[in-house]
């Protein structure tokens, strides 16, 4: 008999979480309930991420709903006695957004949630992903069941095609279409791969989507594959995502010991087995073609396309490949039908879309939000605004292939299409906002390193011409731009693209293209006035001290002088000081230590 | 482990139904025991502990029960407020272990008042 509970808290797990020590917290809280004898009554249970990472470690105390936010584990035994001893939920625990000075008590009140759609996220902080009863118990599986019993698999494909559902890992390919190749290519051997290879810098959807609810993606692959008629599947996973990987082995042996995996599936005489490869973290292995190599056990690069993995995909054989999050929404499709999918969105892209926000925004986290949203919704609605009031510069959609989109578009409703006319795309959907201290340049120049240095080497203008941008970049940050360095940027951009095989090289000049045309200001002002108006990069600033500043406010507190690596500053204890320009290599550490902001830069 | 079949799966989730009302917060009746230091001390938590235990025996999966701070009287603790979705919520005072699965039975469950424990029918305001 189910035992019966008062409270349940939900306390998320979630790597983020986790790393800020919500591991400990919950063990705390089940010895401080054990101690109190509270036990049999409350309930704690491990949840996939919660979205607001910015705020962890959190609970949510449920049936109320209550909201808890960075808590450490000193405050356990108050937490335990004030609220689930004596029922009074303790205020200095909830959020306050920014500029507000009453907390806000509920979950659902909370701006960064109410604007939010979960499709793929239905289940986030509702259970507990190790438990398959959980899932069940949230309608899991009965898509699965309606798939089987109900539709044929042309029809399932049909349902899926339906629904406008596109490819969430980053290109956008209807899921439909690509099933309808995979199904009536020929051969009795067909695989299915879920790529949870998502390597883009800021972003973790996949990895939370794993982690928090990993029978979803399961259930997912399993329609998938009945409607393609596969029976063999991989999940690939990449290695530095431990948490994940656990999970989902769980899941898997879990489903597999329900029957829910193997053979003669619910009893019918469908069979599908899933296997997990993990991946050693190459950028480059999320692309398909060079995924299969990985999972065949080869060297992941790409090969030319077609032929298409739909029809020689695994091993040669036709093979449906789709990102976690494609996954992930396919059940809710079945149950509640593509004409309530496709009521969501724009006209080319049907449904919700989770992106990870992060950045110089208040709320950082993973959200999910109809598409069609505009970026402002996201970012100052959702994301509660710049952190300390300063002003937004720009946004960079879809990882390191992406680009950014300036303040002027913030309006812009975004979908697959209208991220592509902007100069960026959705990719995977990483979202990185950046202020005004933020230089352009200087962040095409950090996307260029990580594409040039995930680059796989096969095709030369991607391996040499990534690198080379990189050079004039990193030159042109250190104040030794040269007149000619933004046409050779823009030349070099298009014959990487037009050069290189796969879409890491095909996008990997999008972050310097984006930003020559809407920050090409800032690249003049680096090369000619060898300024940087975001006074980021340190190699153009010129240090120097307020030498009243300095002595009124600081009394000459000498910290300067010591701190400099060069003997670049002169004087000492209760006198003005002085920066001798001559000597001063800007490495900007007397503007870092100074207290008194005494130390500008010209 | 045997192997599911398809109404296995419906099972599951009607077991574990009541866990998820928790979670939803989706209730018929809700239970709020009040647990100030008043209400522990003439009594309260014994009174959570039988609402718990009998909706385990019963397998009762709609009946919320919660807690609160002090509901105010103190001299006739312990206290519980049921409240009946979309109707005014219920004060019952001086309450026992018995007393309390009446109101369980009677009025969460039946939707009946039990007027001899019940002290008002509903709440005082919480702003003008």
């Amino acid at each position: 008999m189910a035992k019966a509970y008062r409270i349940e808290v939900m306390a998320c797990s979630g790597t983020g979480c986790v790393s800020n020590g919500s591991f400990q917290v919950i063990e705390a809280i089940k010895l401080e309930l054990k101690k109190q004898k509270l036990d049999s009554e409350i309930e704690v249970i491990a949840t996939g991420c919660n979205g607001i990472c910015a705020l962890g470690p959190i609970l949510v105390v449920k049936p109320d709903n209550i909201f808890y936010k960075e808590l450490s584990v000193k405050d356990v035994p108050y937490l335990v006695e004030e609220h689930f001893l004596k029922g009074r939920p303790i205020k200095k625990f909830m959020y306050t957004p920014p500029d507000e000075k009453e907390p806000i008590p509920l979950l659902n009140q909370i701006n960064f949630f109410t604007k939010q759609v979960l499709v793929a996220l239905r289940n986030r902080g509702l259970l507990d992903p190790e438990v398959i009863e959980d899932y069940i118990a949230r309608d899991g599986y009965a898509a699965l069941v309606r798939a089987i019993t109900e539709l044929t698999p042309e029809q399932v494909v049909q349902e899926i095609t339906l629904s406008g559902l596109r490819g969430r890992g980053g290109a956008g390919f209807p899921t439909g279409l690509k099933w309808q190749a995979v199904r009536r290519s020929k051969g009795d051997l067909k695989y299915i791969i879920c790529n949870g290879d998502e390597g883009d810098p800021g972003a973790f959807m996949d990895r939370s989507i794993v982690e928090s609810d990993p029978h979803s993606v399961i259930e997912g692959m399993l329609i998938g594959a009945y409607a393609v008629g596969a029976q063999e599947g991989f999940v690939y996973m990449r290695n530095e995502y431990p948490l994940a990987v656990k999970r989902i082995s769980i899941a898997i042996e879990q489903a597999r010991d329900k029957g829910l995996l193997g053979e003669n599936i619910l009893g019918t005489n469908f069979n599908f087995d899933l296997k997990i490869v993990r991946g050693a973290g190459a950028f480059v292995c999320g692309e398909e073609t060079a995924l299969i190599a990985s999972v065949e056990g080869r060297l992941g690069e790409p090969r030319q396309r077609p032929p298409f993995p739909a029809e020689r995909g695994l091993w040669d054989k036709p093979t449906c490949i789709n990102n976690v999050e494609t996954w992930a929404t396919v059940p809710v499709v079945i149950t509640r039908g593509p004409r309530w999918f496709s009521s969501m969105g724009t006209m080319t892209s049907k449904g919700t879309k989770v992106f990870s926000l992060v950045g110089k925004v208040n709320n950082t986290g993973l959200i999910e939000v109809p598409m069609g949203i505009t970026l402002r919704e996201i970012i100052f609605d959702i994301g509660g605004g710049i952190i300390d009031n300063k002003a937004f510069k720009a946004v960079q959609t879809g990882g390191p292939s992406g680009g950014c989109i300036p303040a002027n578009q913030l309006d812009l409703p975004i979908d697959y299409e209208s991220l592509t006319l902007a100069g960026s795309m959705m990719g995977s959907g990483g979202m990185v906002v950046m202020d005004e201290g933020t230089c352009m340049v200087d962040i095409a120049r950090y996307f260029l390193s990580f594409t040039s240095y995930e680059s796989c080497g096969k095709c030369t203008p991607c391996r040499q011409g990534t690198g080379e941008m990189l050079k004039i970049l990193t030159r042109i940050t250190e104040g030794k731009g040269q007149p000619t360095d933004m046409e050779t940027l823009e030349q070099l951009s298009l014959a990487i693209k037009e050069g290189s095989q796969c879409g890491l090289g095909k996008t990997a000049p999008n972050p310097v293209l984006s930003t020559l045309r809407y920050f090409k200001n800032e690249y003049e002002s680096h090369i000619f006035k060898k300024k940087c108006p975001a006074q980021a990069c340190r190699k153009l600033n010129e240090y120097i001290i307020d030498e009243e500043r300095c002595l009124k406010t600081g009394h000459g507190c000498d910290i300067c002088r010591k701190e400099c690596a060069y003997d670049a500053i002169s004087g000492q204890t209760k006198q003005a000081h002085k920066v001798i320009q001559e000597k001063c290599e800007k490495c900007g550490s007397c503007y870092d230590v100074c207290k008194f902001n005494a130390i500008k830069i010209n | 482990m045997a192997k599911l079949s398809i109404g296995d799966l419906v099972k599951i989730k009607e077991e574990s139904k009541r866990k998820m009302n928790l979670r939803d917060g989706e209730f018929k009746a809700k239970i709020t025991v009040h647990m100030g230091t008043c209400g522990i001390a003439a009594g309260a938590r014994p009174i959570v502990d039988a609402l718990l235990k009998e909706i385990e025996k019963k397998n009762i999966k709609d009946v919320l029960v919660t807690t609160s701070g002090c509901a105010g009287l103190c001299s006739r603790e312990p206290m519980a407020t049921v409240e009946m979705k979309g109707l005014a919520p219920v004060k019952y005072v001086e309450l026992t272990d018995t007393k309390i699965l009446r109101i369980l039975t009677e009025h969460a469950l039946a939707g009946k008042v039990v007027k001899e424990y019940a002290l008002a029918v509903g709440s005082e305001k919480t702003s003008l």
